[in-house]
């Protein structure tokens, strides 16, 4: 294994840092630690560790990465560009806002592009990850109710929901009423009504669901739970799948979140950092956190006069740097650019679907958004979902999404997004069918995948069960 | 301009192949009324030259002309190395690392990340990072409710005030109740803080250095919570003063919690940031976020993969420790690097900070600041200044910010400034400042 | 009875929906979870009792531990009410026996039964077979 700490020998690392010759602060001995033990590696050495790990890793730049869910598409450079701007990168958020101006017009306008894309009349930049952005609405749900006086402690969620959805809400202190899916993959409307009543605060629903399909009743949804006197929470996990082509706000919703890292072309970082704005219907604005940005004249300023506000949600303003990716690429595609981005997406989704069709089982068979579910159903016995997904590895992709949504058993679910080519798309397609070919031919290429990557089959079990966290 | 890729004879092909005769056919799930409606007022598409002209536009709206400014955000030197590896594509457009084949240069720097915090946390488990250190409190307050079943958190009123704004929010919506520990003489009131801890005191919240600069007793507080149920958090929000300082752990934190931008990342106007959470072994499998563990490949090679994610929400779901997905994982790659290249020099650093501080104070102090507090502290302080405004003005006349007004914060504390000073001050930058006042 | 691997059902005992199951030998009864339950969790890796059980008068319903595979975790809920007489520690330390041997020495609590008649309402293994085919 490669790790700094295999490089340790004392002396090696000449890195200089400037002295403070003939001055001394007095800083009491008893304040200062002697226990400090750092590796001790060249500069050189260090660069060709870190050179070294990038090859062990797998980005959107290597090859296609279809991760279901995930909307893995191309992050242009251009956003990486201008987002590494000294004027951004140095700016210390308490500067005040005569000398953040720009940073202050830049959320500011991008506040306005994410309203006017999902329809809605309040927004929030300030989550700093999609989760980050559901426990905002969560406790914009909450605090709505404890202002209008209404005990509602329940919240809906189908059980096709990500699994951030229920977390958000329980860290909310709501209870949680599951609603089923159809075999169909919507939303079992008859159960639905049986399940709402009189405390139940709102539902949260992925639009398109995370089986890649746009709920047919969505509507019908929306006006149930409006009847109730509940809130209508639109997860946008795959907002990739309608941007530009419809608005939440229309479909029903009246909260969303917004992944930045996803639909708006930022990148994912290895694990993050991302970003999940907020956007609200007009009775639900003044309960978002504080502060907002607003403008008064042409002085954009940060707006902490929020009485009813949920209050602070994270140290400062959110995830400033990605927010400036976002508003580059939605200034590079313009509104016709984005429509086309869903449209892509969709068809290249359908069109892939179509391709691995017939060589694979497909437990939905519907017209799909920008992502559809297949399994291993069909595969010889013994052979799974898991072994697919490592032998895709050895072909040189990224494996889609596996074993989620938890609703069809087994689940591989491929999202391709728009980025892609009709080439790309049907090589993939091509390796897809081969290794459905393999798994009868010759299974042990499946079961012991992967062999192509930097290191095989990694034991997982072994991993949790005798936890090893840190080296020593 | 664009990043698709179809022409229009794949178009047609494909749409032919999915047996729609239009694309709209495609989305015939949604609602004809309410698709396609055209939005007005979105920006109108742009070439890379137009883009660069937009940003530089906006870029020049902005003014890095604060100075000595710290409160929770550090301004230090970033070494080329640092910017040069974390912009390997490789690295920044991957995603969680799933797929542990694929993912070991992921895997191993947050493995770094974690051995590193913890080595300078003193504690014996860190997560791959938080969003941020205000974030990481809450979620340190959630883990102590979770793991002694007890309700009720002090916090400290040195803590930094935007993570206590933050830890209310938090504590507002998960029904956690909050009791304020009150300051003398800028740090903690102990005794003021004895008498509110109780059998119901889920944890005591602290800040070291606090929010004003001053190192905070941590072994006092330690001694107050003997024989009690209620975990000992310690906050930092300068993690450089890890370096430097005795680690919080060695002082008797059970779990040390807050914001390691200063180890490697920018300011970049307060985020991305690099929260984390460091505990002591009891609370690995409570701790939030990802964690990477080291295990064996097929072929009996070390290897590592994410683990413990029966903690997580995409297994646990409403029983998960946390909802957190995303977290900032390039900051986390980052502070790897940025620590391996410090190496041993870390502790040097930390005393350069404290060095350029303490001769920042001496200087100021000659220029119609007076001392507040003779405590100790790392590389920031607290100093009053006679007439506020008059300082303001020669300063914005001279087109600088220095310091935090904190007044905002602390009514009570009217004309004190807070400064900080780092590396990135040498004596004669700061000799330079102190001409202009 | 199924001896079809994951399927295995033990006669005689009665089952839980969420797959516990309950052996009675007079007012006191031995619980734990089913073949299908440990073989729909995977390789098992961690198993966490409750605090303070043992002597605990707890209700039927009631969590008694949470059991952890490297992919998924499961509470295991108590069929009964009742006194737990005895926690078996041995699955905490090879949390592994719960996978090789669900019904015998991977047991979890042995319980003094407070009100007898509520395991009549559990399933018995045909029912249980019925469940899980």
């Amino acid at each position: 294994m490669e790790i700094i700490f295999r490089k340790h020998k004392t002396g090696k690392n000449r890195y200089q840092v400037p002295s403070w010759e003939g001055y001394n602060s007095g800083l009491d001995e008893k304040y200062i630690r002697d226990d400090l033990d750092m590796p001790d590696v060249g500069e050189s050495e260090i660069v060709r560790h870190y050179i070294k790990l990038s090859k062990m890793n797998f980005g959107v730049d290597d090859n296609m990465y279809p991760l279901g869910s995930c909307t893995m598409k191309y992050n242009p450079k251009v956003n990486e560009k201008f987002a590494k701007s000294g004027e951004f990168l140095n700016l210390h958020p308490l500067s005040g806002d005569n000398l953040s101006q720009g940073s202050l017009r830049l959320l500011y306008e991008l506040s306005d592009y994410l309203r006017k894309i999902s329809g809605m009349k309040g927004v929030t930049l300030a989550p700093a990850a999609g989760s980050h952005g559901e426990l905002t609405g969560v406790m914009v749900i909450k605090k709505y109710f404890e202002d209008t006086g209404d005990k509602r402690d329940t919240i809906i969620i189908p059980d096709s929901a990500h699994g951030t959805n229920p977390a958000s809400v329980a860290m909310c202190g709501f209870k949680i009423k599951e609603a089923k899916s159809t075999p169909e993959g919507d939303v079992d409307i008859e159960l639905l009504e049986s399940i709402i009543d009189e405390n139940v605060a709102g539902m949260m629903l992925t639009s398109p669901g995370t089986t890649g399909l746009f709920d047919r009743n969505l509507k019908k949804i929306a006006d149930m739970l409006h009847k109730n006197g509940s809130l209508f929470y639109g997860d946008g996990a795959n907002l990739n799948a309608t941007l530009g082509k419809a608005r939440f706000a229309d479909m029903g919703f009246d909260i969303m979140h917004i992944n930045v890292h996803k639909t708006f072309s930022t990148p994912h970082g290895g694990g993050g950092p991302g970003a999940g704005p907020v956007t609200v219907v007009e009775k639900l604005e003044k309960y978002l956190p504080v502060p907002s940005v607003n403008k008064e004249g042409d002085k954009y300023f940060l707006d902490y006069d929020r009485p009813d506000s949920i209050g602070r949600i994270h140290s400062f303003y959110g995830n400033f740097l990605i927010l400036v990716r976002a508003f580059i690429y939605i200034n590079t595609l313009g509104a016709e650019g984005l429509k086309d981005v869903s449209e892509t997406a969709v068809l290249n989704a359908n069109y892939l679907k179509e391709l691995l069709k017939g060589e694979y089982n497909l437990p939905i068979d519907r017209s799909c958004m920008h992502e559809f579910v297949l399994n291993d159903k069909g595969f010889p016995e013994g052979i799974t979902t898991d072994h697919i997904s490592k032998r895709i590895l050895d072909y040189g992709y990224h494996a889609p999404t596996v074993f989620f949504p938890l609703i069809i058993p087994h689940s591989i679910m491929i999202e391709p997004t728009e980025t892609e080519s009709k080439e790309t798309l049907e090589k993939f397609a091509e390796v897809m069918i081969r290794i459905k070919k393999e798994a009868f031919e010759n299974p042990d290429l499946l079961l012991k995948a992967p062999q192509n990557t930097p290191v095989k089959r990694v034991d997982s079990v072994l991993a949790a069960k005798t936890p090893v966290l840190k080296w020593e | 301009m664009s990043y698709t890729l179809l022409t229009d004879s794949d178009r047609t092909e494909m749409l032919k192949k999915t047996g729609a005769g239009h694309i709209d056919d495609l989305f015939s799930d949604i609602p004809s009324d309410i698709l396609n409606v055209v939005i007005e007022g979105l920006p109108s598409p742009k070439s890379e030259m137009e883009i660069s002209e937009l940003m530089g536009e906006i870029e020049k709206e902005n003014s890095c002309r604060s100075v000595f400014m710290g409160g929770g955000i550090y301004n230090h030197y970033i070494p080329a190395l640092v910017d040069e590896i974390s912009s390997r594509s490789e690295f920044y457009t991957a995603y969680t690392p799933y797929q542990p084949e694929v993912s070991q240069g992921t895997l191993t720097a947050i493995f770094e990340f974690q051995t590193f915090m913890c080595r300078l946390t003193g504690l014996d488990v860190t997560n791959a990072s938080m969003y941020d250190g205000a974030t990481s409190l809450a979620e340190a307050v959630m883990m102590s409710v979770r793991t002694n079943r007890k309700n009720r958190v002090i916090v400290s009123r040195s803590v930094n005030p935007l993570y206590r704004s933050v830890l209310e929010t938090y504590c507002w919506a998960s029904g956690i109740e909050i009791a304020e520990a009150d300051i003398n003489d800028f740090e903690t009131d102990y005794s003021r803080l004895e008498k509110l801890i109780d059998d119901e005191t889920t944890a005591v919240v602290i800040q070291s250095p606090n929010f004003f600069g001053t190192i905070e007793d941590i072994p006092r507080v330690r001694s107050l919570l003997e024989g009690k149920k209620g975990f000992l958090i310690s906050v930092v929000t300068e993690a450089m003063s890890l370096g430097l300082l005795n680690s919080p752990g060695s002082l008797g934190a059970d779990i040390v919690c807050g914001e390691a931008q200063s180890l490697g990342n920018y300011p970049a106007f307060g985020g991305p940031l690099l929260g984390f959470i460091s505990a002591k072994e009891s609370f690995t499998r409570k701790i939030p976020g990802r964690l990477a563990g080291k295990t064996l490949d097929a072929d009996g090679s070390e290897a590592l993969a994410l683990t413990l994610q029966a903690r997580e929400q995409h297994i646990r779901r409403e029983k998960a420790t946390s909802n957190i997905c995303s977290n900032e994982g390039l900051l986390a790659l980052r502070a790897s690097i940025y620590i391996s290249l410090m190496g041993p020099h870390l502790k040097e650093l930390g005393t350069y900070n404290h060095k350029a501080a303490s001769y920042l104070k001496e200087k100021l102090l000659k220029k119609g600041f007076t001392e507040v507090s003779d405590k100790p502290f790392f590389n920031e302080f607290l100093l009053r200044q006679k007439d506020p405004h008059g300082f303001e003005e020669k300063c914005s006349l001279n087109c600088i910010s220095p310091g935090i007004s904190i007044e905002q914060y602390y009514p009570e504390l009217n004309g004190c400034y807070l400064f900080c000073a780092t590396e990135t001050n040498s004596r004669k930058m700061i000799d330079a400042f102190i001409e202009k006042l | 009875m199924g001896n079809e691997k994951g399927k295995k059902i033990e006669a005689g005992l009665k089952y839980t929906e969420k797959h516990e199951w309950l052996k009675i030998d007079g007012d006191t009864a031995f619980c734990g979870i089913s073949d299908f339950a440990q073989n729909s969790l995977g390789d098992i890796v961690f198993v966490e009792f409750t605090d303070d059980l043992k002597g605990e008068e707890i209700k039927k319903g009631d969590v008694i531990a949470v059991v952890e595979s490297s992919k998924a975790a499961s509470d295991v809920y108590s069929p009964v009410s009742g006194e737990v007489l005895e926690l078996n520690t041995l699955i905490e330390d090879t949390p592994e026996t719960l996978n090789s041997d669900p019904y015998g020495e991977g047991w979890f609590i042995k319980i003094r039964l407070t009100d007898p008649g509520e395991s009549e309402s559990l399933l018995n293994s045909d029912d249980y077979e019925k469940l899980i085919s």
